[in-house]
């Protein structure tokens, strides 16, 4: 697993860049991420989706699929594809500092 | 005595109650399995329906005659289950009190959760009757665009999608008409598969077979007055002949007793597959959430890993074995051909030969015929061997001789690999 330096720190990374470390991650790294992702403002609806995902993600050890952030989050789907262009999933889970939501196998 | 109710009589229900039905007396656990009705299906089989290779007949059997003596089975629907209770609710049948549950329900499709993906000329192979409908289309479909289309993961089977395709494409090019046809696949995913040596391989079967694929595409109804796959970022996909996997979604039951997720999966461990809100519900076959496929493969060796851990439960030990997630799916690739995937949580498919390394017979990753021939033999194997519980005619464990690793074995530990190189599988 690759260290790489974020926002001035070290941070653990796997393989396509998703931290690995739950709490490496805190606001002032997310805006960083969010450059990286091709996002140069997150505005107020991107941290509420933000939030959810972080909320989410302890009790059940694995990142909110976009169908569980838009029922259980209450979010709009066509929403989250104008937030988080492209790939929304793995954008909105990069820049929260969580893995990838596995599209299971 | 105690009171084990199986909710589910289909691939895992049947094989955990004839296992269990084996190991105690009756006098010591009394076993009832609950389904809607007495038709078991061989769900491999419906790929096959579309293009005639299997009829009804190759994939419906009675429940009750795969069942051992001893256990009961009630034909019922299922209300809810009250879990603190340790009740399960039935139409029309008295209630049944348990001490242990199984949930065995599995997933079904559920194209009414996308607008139109129930609409007229809409296609999937997802159950018998929507197979049979599409041999139909198939047999009538002039030529023009076929649209192979995966809702969203997970789904039962995530490999039958890439299959159909596959078959689709030997079919039309053996009736000579597969100029006339072009074929395109969508996907949720970012490639053919989820896992990258996988996705890759694919991905040159279908350039090779000049199949296009559109990947990233989160459906948001189908206009089938268009004729056109709709996105969220509204792409559009237009089809001539569509063949859509409806989101797979757990029974209505389940959210009715609080007991699942958004798609009414059963939050479980992905090790034991004891339920983490109540230790005395279990969930075997797909109506969990172990992050694995939803495969019968899955859910044998799940059910072996269940039973080893069966006695210890029982003793109110903790569990001491663990469930590896370990995967085995045959694709069929058209022609007489397939190909063979074996995973697990740790460990992405590569290719190589299994079960001996270097010789095989059958190939991982990679097309012949052998792995054809296994595919179609597995029916016979799955009706007379596993659904009773007998010994299988081969191993079933997962190993990683024979197997090229590519690269670093993505997550997979140093003593993952030794326990692997030695034998010692998940039994």
């Amino acid at each position: 697993m690759p260290t790489c330096r974020i926002g001035g720190r070290p941070i653990d990374v796997n393989d396509e860049g998703f931290l690995t470390v739950y709490d490496q991650w805190d606001a002032d790294l997310a805006p960083v991420l969010a450059g990286y992702a091709g996002i140069d403002e997150l505005t107020d609806e991107h941290w509420k989706v933000l939030r959810f995902l972080r909320a989410d993600f302890p009790a059940r050890k694995e990142t909110a699929t976009l169908r569980r952030v838009a029922t259980v989050g209450g979010f709009d789907m066509k929403e989250l594809f104008r937030l988080f262009p492209g790939k929304p999933a793995k954008k909105m889970s990069y820049i929260a500092g969580l893995p990838k939501p596995k599209g299971c196998v | 005595m105690r009171r084990l109710v199986i909710l589910g009589g289909g691939t895992a229900g049947t094989m955990v109650a004839n296992k269990l039905r084996a190991a105690h007396p009756a006098a010591e656990l009394q076993i009832t399995v609950v389904d809607r009705d007495d038709e078991h299906h061989y769900q491999p089989g419906y790929l096959f329906l579309p293009f005639g290779t299997y009829t009804r007949d190759h994939v419906v059997k009675p429940r009750r005659t795969h069942l051992r003596p001893g256990i009961s089975l009630v034909l019922a629907e299922i209300e809810r289950v009250d879990a603190d209770a340790r009740v399960v609710h039935l139409a029309d049948s008295p209630n049944l009190e348990y001490d242990t549950l199984i949930i065995a329900t599995g997933v079904q499709p559920r194209p009414d959760q996308t607008p139109g993906a129930d609409g007229e000329g809409v296609h999937h192979f997802y159950d018998l009757e929507h197979a049979e409908q599409l041999r139909e289309a198939l047999r009538m479909f002039p030529g023009g665009r076929l649209v192979v289309h995966i809702t969203d993961m997970p789904i039962k089977c995530p490999v039958a999608p890439l299959e159909f395709t596959f078959l689709a494409d030997a079919w039309f090019r053996e009736r000579g008409t597969r100029h006339k046809v072009e074929i395109v696949y969508v996907t949720p995913l970012d490639g053919a598969f989820t896992k990258p040596v996988a996705s890759r391989e694919l991905g040159g079967m279908f350039a090779q077979r000049d199949i296009a694929m559109e990947t990233d595409f989160a459906v948001e109804r189908v206009d089938t007055g268009a004729r056109e796959l709709v996105s969220f970022d509204d792409r559009r996909v237009a089809y001539d002949l569509l063949v859509s996997i409806p989101l797979n979604m757990g029974p209505e039951y389940i959210a009715r007793s609080g007991l699942g997720d958004e798609l009414n999966l059963v939050p479980c461990d992905q090790h034991t597959m004891r339920s983490l809100a109540h230790d005395d519900i279990f969930v075997l076959g797909d109506g969990g959430t172990l992050q694995t496929s939803k495969a019968g493969s899955v859910a044998h060796f799940a059910v072996d890993v269940f039973l080893e851990n069966w006695p210890h439960y029982l003793a109110g030990d903790p569990l001491p074995h663990q469930f590896d997630g370990h995967a085995n799916c045959f694709i069929e690739t058209g022609h007489g051909k397939g190909m063979l995937l074996d995973f697990n949580y740790a460990t992405q498919p590569y290719t190589g030969t299994f079960p001996l390394p270097g010789v095989g017979p059958l190939a991982l990753l990679k097309e012949n015929r052998a792995n054809h021939l296994a595919k179609l033999a597995f029916r016979g194997i799955y009706w007379e061997f596993l659904l009773r519980g007998r010994p299988l005619p081969f191993t079933a464990d997962m190993y990683l001789m024979g197997k090229k690793v590519e690269g670093e074995a993505s997550g997979t530990s140093t003593p993952d690999l030794l326990k692997g190189l030695v034998g010692l599988g998940s039994h």
